[in-house]
């Protein structure tokens, strides 16, 4: 009997945003859903409630079924069998419960059967999956892919797709191939347009395709032909009941085993266009990453999570010298270090979601009416926030699961490099995290103009606006120094070539995310006290691992570049 | 044409008695309701889930849930709604108060004789007193024929119900006419979980005193609907004989309550050589623990 909502306070604080009220207030429209369906709230305060109501289904069930699974998935993974793939026997449990819990489609507007909730349950909803199970996060998370369609696809495809989610139908995004893995521009698999019957055929290859063997599939694909670069690529929806789309293999994985990686050949498949022609990567794939990257940050967030909970127990339970391990300065200094992290990347989750909700709900409005001159500056504003804070969060959480995994498993000693206890396998669930939709490397790429263009630095600058009581004048004067640090830093790199901003980029961008981390910390803590632990803690060691970058970068001539490049000249020999 | 049915789900709030902490009791030896929770009765939660079951099966099918006890008791109809109950009623009434089970399955048939309903599911027995009797005294009363400890309703024709029970030394497979009352066993399927539309739909149920009492935050207009309310019903919905309920109706008297606190005595040491093994048996006769 565990409710993973009901038990962590933290998730219930993100409700009491100031900011919740206007999103409700976005979503609902003057409640003009509550006379067509009986469901539907009819002031904001009735659909804060059902977030929270609908919170503790999806947390008892992460805890009582999710979680409870995670250790059979983990060792039995998915099969694959006559091009088919078959979920493990608690993965497919997983997935009924969910589906008879009517949490599929949340997202979605009631139209099409969904409970058109804010994206802030929604990205909560991830968040308490991964903790129970970071593979399953996955098979739950790909109804992104709804959402794609929500916002491109025509109404035609919309009415045929969507009403399915709720129902359980299972999604997939297929973009890699062998040759196209960061660089999505060099994607082959062809789509051609038959005149006759007026119908796209895909052909090709796809591989490393989470849950691909799903119902319902997007697709990226080139529709011009003789192009080579990304736009050339459209973007394609594919029902698995149209045949055409054969597994080749499953991988074998370090990690998320539960989740199934297939390898794709697509022979003479059916599938419908999505939008406009030409505008498959550059536009609706950007888009639909986005969400990605958010619902990775909230894996992130729900694997760290886990790994505090792990090490706090058996850092409590085992005892060596006498006493329990948890009384000595090492372990508890790691154990706080890992709570701060991962109450500091929530907050950046929350922060970045509330962002992407208010843009997005404007977006929907746009199709209704036309927005008034405010709203669209206003819509503009969240969505700048919401691509800057994207990446920064994808970069940050994803890291800070991989070292609270790591710490976790510090912590439990030995017995967490033997197979007993759940630390090993969130350690090896984390590593994923870094990696998929796009690498920290990549991450970098994308933060690294909001610091050149002194977008992070106005970020700081608003936060620093923020009123703090008295005793938080100290904490705040601090973070104050760091964002001048910052900006320091900033003007020793401009002006300087690209490889030498390249080069130092992951540096700024991780300075600007410790500042921004800080600064909503601290925000965190003026209408709840009990953050001013991890707060603190977080601040200095921000202060310290800020020190050490400035450092690096003030005290680095542009001469010592030539010892990184000798790399470049060295092979592997065998001897 | 498949037919649809009439189901009453009997249910129990009971306090959670599986989390015993230190202060599940009070120093007079009664239960300290206030340190454990009041839930659903797990097993009336199977019986519920085998009459949803039969509801997808047979669309038109009605669930209703009847359990008895204070106003908090809405608590459980609600619960009900949430999983796909389409309604439910409160017994509850200062007269049913101090109900044994013999008193308190009179109350359940005479509601259950006013709601007429053609298969009747309780769990088999209460976590709070483990008693097993009410299902089956229901029955008697109502004159239905009963089977107990079911793990599946497995199919209805023709009028009549098959179900598969749970034995001791295996199981057995029973056919019955209807009306009739099942108690469900603990092996059966669990619930369904609560489905987020029925929650949302269904939050603001309460009854008229829930209304009246401005405890609840309440959304006035909303309570307009007539699926929101939730009927209470007390001796005079019911009828019957005023002496058969709560105290009066109650044969069973509490002679005394004791506190047994579990102590572990001082251990023993025996070796495996034969005299040792001779005294301790000796012992454990003596002691009337064999033999």
């Amino acid at each position: 009997m565990a409710n993973f909502y009901k038990d962590n306070k933290d998730l219930k604080f993100q409700f009491s945003h100031p900011l919740m009220n206007k999103i409700v207030a976005l979503k609902e429209q003057d409640f003009k859903d509550s006379g067509n369906f009986d469901y539907a709230p009819c002031t904001a305060e009735d659909a804060i409630d059902s977030y929270q109501k609908v919170m503790e289904i999806m947390g008892e069930i992460c805890g009582d079924v999710i979680a409870v699974n995670a250790e059979e998935v983990d060792h039995s993974g998915p099969r694959h069998e006559n091009g088919r793939v078959f979920y493990a026997s608690g993965t497919q449990q997983n997935q009924d419960v969910l589906t008879q819990a009517g949490l599929y489609g949340m997202s979605l507007p009631r139209e099409f059967g969904g409970l058109n909730f804010s994206m802030v349950p929604y990205v909560m909803a991830a968040e308490l999956v991964a903790r129970a199970d970071a593979g399953f996060a996955n098979i739950w998370g790909l109804q992104d892919c709804a959402e794609t369609i929500h916002e491109y696809a025509s109404e035609e495809i919309k009415n045929e797709f969507l009403p399915r989610i709720q129902c359980g139908s299972t999604c997939s995004m297929d973009l890699t191939e062998p040759d196209a893995g960061s660089d999505l521009q060099a994607v082959m698999l062809k789509a051609s347009y038959s005149e006759k019957d007026g119908k796209w055929y895909l052909n090709g290859v796809k591989r490393f395709i989470t849950n691909g063997d799903a119902e319902i599939k997007l697709v990226l694909a080139r529709s011009e032909e003789g192009t080579t670069d990304g736009r050339g690529l459209s973007y394609f929806v594919y029902d698995k009941s149209w045949g055409g789309v054969t597994v080749r293999r499953i991988e074998n994985k370090l990690g998320i085993k539960g989740s199934p990686t297939c390898e794709l050949v697509f022979s003479n498949a059916p599938a419908k266009l999505v939008g406009d022609r030409k505008l498959g990567l550059i536009k609706y794939v950007m888009s639909l990453m986005n969400g990605a990257r958010l619902g990775v940050g909230a894996q992130s967030v729900g694997i760290s999570e886990a790994a505090y909970r792990e090490a706090l127990k058996y850092a409590h339970e085992r005892a060596q010298f006498g006493k329990p391990i948890i009384q000595f300065p090492a372990v508890y200094e790691m154990l706080a270090v890992i709570k701060a992290k991962l109450q500091a990347s929530r907050t950046l989750l929350y922060e970045t979601t509330r962002f992407v909700d208010v843009y997005k709900a404007y977006g929907f409005i746009a199709e209704d009416r036309k927005l008034s001159p405010e709203e669209r500056t206003e819509s503009k504003q969240y969505q700048k926030l919401a691509d800057m804070f994207t990446p920064l969060l994808k970069l940050m959480s994803s890291e800070y699961s991989n070292q609270n995994a790591y710490d976790s498993l510090q912590i439990h000693g030995g017995s967490g490099f033997m197979k007993d206890y759940p630390i090993e396998r969130i350690f090896r669930d984390a590593r994923i995290t870094t990696i998929y939709e796009g690498t920290s490397q990549l991450q970098v790429v994308a933060a690294q103009r909001y610091v050149t263009n002194g977008s992070y630095l106005a970020q700081m600058r608003e936060y620093e606006k923020v009123a703090v009581k008295p005793e938080y004048e100290l904490l705040k004067k601090e973070i104050a120094e760091m964002t001048d640090q910052f900006a320091k830093a900033m003007e020793l790199i401009a002006g300087k070539d690209n490889e030498y901003i390249d080069f130092h980029a992951r540096r700024l961008v991780e300075m600007a995310g410790h500042i921004i981390m800080s600064y909503l910390l601290l925000i965190d803590c003026q209408s709840d006290e009990s953050y001013a632990a991890s707060a603190e803690i977080f601040i200095g060691k921000s202060k310290a691992w800020n020190d050490e970058r400035f450092s690096y970068i003030n005290n680095f001539s542009e001469c010592r570049m030539n010892s990184f490049l000798a790399v470049k000249g060295e092979t592997v020999t065998e001897a | 044409m498949t037919k649809a049915f009439k189901i009453v789900v009997l249910a129990k709030q009971v306090p959670d008695t599986r989390n015993v902490g230190k202060n599940a009791m009070k120093e007079d030896g009664t239960v300290n309701r206030a340190a454990l929770p009041a839930i659903f009765n797990p097993e009336d939660m199977n019986a519920l889930e085998q009459a949803l079951r039969i509801k997808d099966k047979f669309p038109g099918t009605e669930v209703l849930l009847l359990t008895m006890g204070p106003g908090r008791a809405a608590d459980i109809i609600r619960e009900g709604f949430f999983r796909g109950a389409d309604g439910g009623v409160l017994l509850t009434d200062r007269k049913f108060a101090g109900a044994d089970t013999l008193a308190t399955s009179y109350a359940l048939s005479m509601a259950i004789r006013k709601i007429q309903p053609d298969i009747i599911i309780a769990g088999r027995q209460a976590i709070d007193g483990d008693t097993a009797q009410v299902g089956p005294q229901v029955a008697e009363k109502l004159e239905y024929p009963q089977i107990t400890y079911a793990e599946d309703i497995m199919d209805i024709k023709g009028g009549k119900i098959t179900v598969k029970r749970r034995l001791e030394r295996g199981i057995e497979i029973v056919k019955s006419t209807m009306p009739v009352v099942i108690t469900v066993h603990a092996t059966a399927p669990d619930c369904r979980p609560r489905n987020a539309k029925q929650l949302m739909k269904f939050k603001h149920a309460r009854t008229l005193t829930e209304e009246q009492d401005n405890e609840h935050n309440s959304y006035l207009p909303l309570y307009t609907m007539d699926y929101l309310k939730i009927p209470e019903w007390g001796v005079n919905d019911i009828g019957g004989d005023e002496k058969n309920y709560g105290l009066s109706g109650s044969p069973t008297k509490v002679k005394k309550i004791e506190n047994i606190v579990f102590q572990a005595k001082e251990s023993k040491k025996l070796t495996s050589s034969a005299e040792d093994i001779e005294l301790l048996m000796q012992e454990l006769i003596s002691s009337h623990t064999i033999g």
